[in-house]
């Protein structure tokens, strides 16, 4: 298939992007790494009248502290997290989500401000950036704001963002030296869609939990945390009992759909050894480390 | 190795060295030229509007708003068409009682399957046709979709074709030895029934051709992503009423083809009919959803099959029942039945067990068509035997190499003809067998399996032997009637300068025949490799023949180019002869040089001789007449097929917590006879090794139950990626056919006919500890936690 024909515009910074979105008239998208737009005009899942590229908008990228934050711009592509030295060191989750999003090539192009704005319930990321609390800075012809990650995902590919609005940064926490975080996925292939997948992030005191953050994805119409299983393990030592306690409160939190592949039972059985892995590995990492927090 | 020493066993031949491929460099520089690749002077672009149901007439069409549209130039519906092309009708005569209804290029009152095209648009560009078959309007009225092979013939089913009376395309029972006594005296009859889903080729390249019919001339040609172009001239030729001698068909690079691209497909021929309509070239390349709603499918059965032994672990006896869905057509000119047919007479293969009975079932349903795709029915049969004959050994106590030791067709029963009627040749069973556990370390795994088990960590090994059709007789398609070549011709040819040009009529579409036609001329004749070029695919140049279909590209065309290059060799030393003065029998041609065949030493060039032929023959003594073009064309006459054997072991890991599996290692022992060129052999057994773990593991075109593919894309439909895939070992055992002096046959489905059979037991093996099995492909962590009892 071919994508329908369609206008083309370049802005050169925010202010000329929400010129081009004022004027358009009928449907309008922004373009940034294109890795899920541009297949889905290929496929006429999408047909707008304008493409407005932002892909070249400067303060929208970099990735640095700024006033005690991480600022990652949204232009800031996939294959940056695994190569940037201030995401390992103040964001390591996003590190080890990266080599789980899709293969090298679309980790090139795609952004991470786009897989979040997008929000396929699939992607890694948005359920990344729930897992650490992050905050998202959106610009829009009015000015800019800020709101948290909690609350941004509404529903399937619905996030957020007012019309015209554009996702410009996220801002992460720096990674403590009490934080521990671990992410993991069952994926068919490497670099497939995720059957499920999970992102945990918490403050660890020796072997016992302060606060952890459980964000899973690919279990419902958005990423989602799982807020039974975080109480079942805050203030505790990850026994396998608690893990045990935590794993079977999933159900309260997430609602898989059936699929052609995959029924819901099944869904919820892997969310479970999925999340039992990755509280054992950081339960392990504590038990190993603990003395040294 | 048998027979006595030829040529082809000196120590410098060509024969049996991995030559590599001369078109790599320029494929992998981009210099292919596919047929997507081709432009071609006024010409247009082809998009069809396809029927959004399973099951439904067509009530009205109305396409008057793109029609007005600016830049398209053609909307034609089925009635249009069926006004210029002949239906064609799936059937063969050999298959006694097979129905199928005949078809036509665009659907004409109803429609049968989801994604069958029924109003073709053609326009200046591919997007433009886009945009205006979004504009045709077509009123549809459902009707009950047929998707469940037991619905299907069930009394009162709704009929797809209501005029063959039934959903039933071919029914066949093979009945040998006395089968019910085998059972009664059996120490213990292990019974499965075994699910092998429907899967699809997914060729890099898509399904792309150009029709080009020049009316002055009533002269059509089609440039054409095909395996068999010369099946095609006939049919065009056929169906469209043209004179054959003006139907030219060009298969040029093409991105793999498995067997899919031999088949009549609907756009294809409407492409024909389009460009015959308006004069120009019509081109249209399936994109990747069109694949997955027109090209064929494969596999689709069930198969409840039974297996008796002796305490020992001879097996007494088989018996199977397979019921296998195509589409609502079977497919043209091959048939959707080869498949079926081929996994009841191929079943229990390497055993020598006398009493033998199956029936087979072929139905129709409101699905894609189903029909041959590489190594047809023999991963049914290799899987449903090899199940059987591990489950049996379980049973029984006895190790999986053993049982096999102990019912193999051994070396002194050859030739062999099968309860099915099959006669091997001769097969290497046992040397294959005793390879492959040297190869694999087989104690070493036990054990290693063993320690691991008490870890938790739960490892399978299973094996699978295989026989394998190649180098098809007219037996195959000519017996039933079909204009489907058995034989091949090649044309040898020296040019001016002493280098050498072979026109084959064997093609290349990433499996290497050219370089391996080039191998056997440059080896005939006495030549530099360098100094051939190969030529293929092109029935105004080319000779006519079988092309590429069932393991014959070495077997049968390299025999082919073996015998042009002799006889041509021949007419080069008698030209030699009459310029030395000397006798023919006196010379060799070795190395481009005519030499004294005694000693060696050189007396004239290739270069020479050429130059004198054609440009100086006045010098030539009186009488000698050079003919430095010399053709062949040859058929298999000796045994029907040679057929080839081989065993493969698969080793998995299964996380028994989320039904995820890790292919660890496979291994290959094959024979594919003479080996002429072992990198293209490995090559070709690793890649059918891949296309069956795919479909041990992977590959599934799912249907919902009315009829909808619900996974036609490359994200939800999964093909087999390298990441997941394992090292593939490979070794050989060589048992030449005594049929040919080449001795090759076929060796391109060999590693798909036992990748799946033996990935199923290693899964097996690694589950039954816990008291679970599997027999479903593929084994989809879903389907592995189901078994294990966790969902």
């Amino acid at each position: 298939m071919k994508a329908r024909a369609f206008e083309y515009a370049k802005a050169t910074s925010l202010q000329d992007a929400f010129d081009a979105f004022a004027r358009a008239s009928g449907d309008c998208c922004y373009l940034a790494g294109g890795q899920s737009l541009i297949p889905s005009l290929s496929l006429r899942l999408q047909a707008p009248s304008l493409l407005i590229d932002i892909s070249g908008i400067g303060d929208m990228r970099g990735v640095g502290i700024v006033d005690g934050m991480l600022r990652i711009g949204a232009l800031t592509r996939h294959a940056e997290m695994l190569t940037s030295p201030e995401i390992a060191r103040h964001a390591p989750l996003l590190r080890l989500a990266a080599p789980h999003v899709a293969h090298p090539a679309i980790r090139n192009k795609g952004t991470i401000g786009g897989t979040i704005a997008l929000a396929d319930p699939a992607a890694e990321f948005p359920a990344v950036v729930l897992a650490l609390d992050a905050e998202l800075e959106i610009a829009g012809p009015g000015g800019r704001r800020r709101t948290k990650a909690d609350g941004f995902f509404k529903g399937l590919y619905e996030t957020g963002l007012e019309p015209g609005e554009i996702l410009t940064a996220i801002l992460v926490r720096p990674f403590d030296k009490r934080d521990r975080c671990a992410f993991d996925e069952l994926a068919r292939r490497r670099g497939d869609y995720a059957i499920v997948g999970a992102g945990v992030q918490g403050r660890f005191h020796a072997e016992q939990v302060e606060a952890l953050r459980i964000a899973f994805l690919s279990v419902g119409p958005a990423p989602v945390r799982a807020r039974n299983a975080e109480s079942a393990v805050r203030g505790r030592t990850l026994s396998p009992a608690v893990i045990a306690d935590a794993q079977a409160t999933l159900h309260l939190d997430l609602d898989p759909a059936e699929d052609a592949q995959t029924s819901r039972a099944t869904r919820l059985h892997l969310a479970r050894v999925l999340l039992g892995r990755l509280l054992g590995k950081l339960a392990r990492e504590a038990r190993n480390e603990g003395g040294r927090a | 190795m048998t027979g006595a020493l030829s040529s082809l066993d000196r120590p410098n031949t060509y024969i049996g060295r991995s030559v590599s491929r001369p078109n790599a460099k320029r494929l992998l520089a981009g210099r292919g030229r596919y047929v997507t690749d081709l432009q071609l002077p006024r010409m247009l672009h082809a998009a069809f509007v396809r029927s959004p149901y399973a099951h439904a007439n067509i009530r009205s069409i109305d396409a008057s708003q793109a029609a007005a549209m600016t830049g398209v130039h053609l909307i034609a519906t089925g009635v249009d068409l069926a006004k210029l092309c002949k239906p064609w009708v799936g059937t063969l005569d050999h298959f006694a009682g097979m129905k199928s209804s005949p078809q036509l290029p665009l659907a004409v009152g109803k429609v049968v399957w989801a994604g069958q095209p029924v109003v073709a648009v053609v326009a200046e560009t591919r997007a433009l046709a886009e945009d205006a078959a979004e504009l045709v309007a077509v009123e549809f009225e459902e009707i009950d979709p047929v998707t469940d092979v037991d619905a299907a013939r069930a009394p009162g089913a709704t009929l797809i074709n209501p005029e063959l009376g039934g959903n039933v395309a071919f029914h066949t029972r093979i009945e040998s030895g006395k089968v019910d006594e085998a059972f009664r005296g059996a120490a213990a009859v292990v019974e499965e029934t075994l699910l092998f889903g429907r899967h699809t080729a997914v060729t890099l390249e898509p399904r792309a051709i150009i029709a080009d019919y020049d009316p002055s001339e009533e002269r059509l040609t089609v440039h054409h992503g095909t395996q068999t172009p010369y099946q095609f001239q006939d049919i065009y030729s056929r169906h469209y009423g043209l004179r054959e001698a003006r139907v030219r068909v060009v298969a040029p690079d093409i991105g793999g083809s498995f067997g899919m691209k031999l088949h009549v497909y609907h756009e294809d021929m409407a492409v024909v009919g389009l460009s015959m309509l308006l004069g120009r070239p019509v081109k249209f390349v399936a994109d990747r959803l069109e694949a997955f709603v027109s090209d064929i499918h494969a596999r689709d059965h069930r198969v409840t099959a039974r297996i008796a032994v002796a305490a020992d672990g001879t097996i007494r006896g088989m018996e199977a029942d397979d019921v296998t869905a195509i589409g609502p057509y079977s497919t043209y000119p091959r048939t959707s039945v080869v498949e079926g047919n081929q996994v009841v007479r191929l079943i229990g293969a390497p055993y020598r067990f006398r009493d033998y009975r199956a029936d087979l079932n072929v139905v129709f349903q409101n699905k894609v068509q189903t029909s041959q795709y590489r190594a047809v029915g023999h991963p049914i049969a290799c899987a449903v035997t090899e199940t059987l004959v591990d489950r049996a050994a379980r049973k029984l106590g006895i190790d999986p190499f053993e049982i096999r030791r102990r019912n193999i067709i051994t070396q002194d029963m050859y030739p062999y003809t099968s309860p099915t009627g099959y006669t091997f040749e001769r097969l290497s069973h046992e040397a294959c067998l005793d390879k492959l556990h040297a190869l694999m370390d087989y104690p070493r795994l036990r054990l290693e399996q063993e320690a691991l088990r008490k870890q938790g960590i739960h490892r399978g090994i299973g094996i699978a032997m295989f026989v394998e059709i190649t180098n098809p007789s007219p037996a195959f398609y000519g017996v039933g009637g079909a204009r489907i070549s058995a034989q091949d011709g090649a044309i040898v040819k020296i040019t001016p300068s002493g280098e050498v040009h072979c026109l084959i009529s064997v093609g290349e579409h990433g499996q290497g025949t050219e370089t391996i036609v080039g191998q056997i001329v440059a080896d005939g004749l006495g030549v530099d490799h360098g100094a051939v070029r190969v030529f293929t695919g092109d029935t105004d140049v080319t000779p006519h023949g079988g092309a590429n279909w069932a393991c014959r590209g070495a077997g049968i065309g390299g025999e082919t180019a073996l015998q042009a290059s002799r006889t041509l060799k021949r007419n080069i030393l008698s030209v030699a002869a009459a310029i030395l003065q000397a006798r023919p029998d006196d010379l060799d041609l070795r190395n481009g040089e005519i030499v004294d065949a005694a000693t060696g030493s050189a007396r004239l060039s290739l270069g020479e001789i050429a130059r004198i032929a054609y440009f100086r023959s006045d010098t030539l003594p009186g009488g000698v007449s050079p003919q430095l073009t010399a053709s062949h064309h040859y058929t298999p006459k000796g045994f029907p097929f040679a057929f080839t054997n081989g065993v493969q072991a698969c080793h998995v890991e299964v996380d028994v917590e989320t039904g995820f599996i890790k292919i660890l290692k496979v291994w290959v022992v094959e024979d594919c006879g003479r080996i002429i060129n072992p990198m293209l052999v490995e090559e070709q057994v690793r890649g059918g090794v891949v296309q069956g773990l795919g479909a041990a593991f992977f590959e599934e075109c799912l249907y919902s139950e009315n009829g909808q593919l619900q996974n036609g894309s490359l994200a939800d439909y999964l093909v087999p990626m390298a990441c997941e895939m394992p090292d593939i070992e490979i070794a050989h055992v060589e048992t030449p056919t005594q049929d040919t002096e080449l001795g090759a046959k076929g060796c391109g489905e060999a590693g798909t006919a036992a990748a799946s059979a033996a990935a199923i037991n290693a899964v097996n093996d690694a589950i039954s500890p816990l008291g679970a099995s599997i027999s479903q492909i593929p084994m989809t962590p879903q389907r592995l936690l189901r078994a294990l009892g966790h969902a």
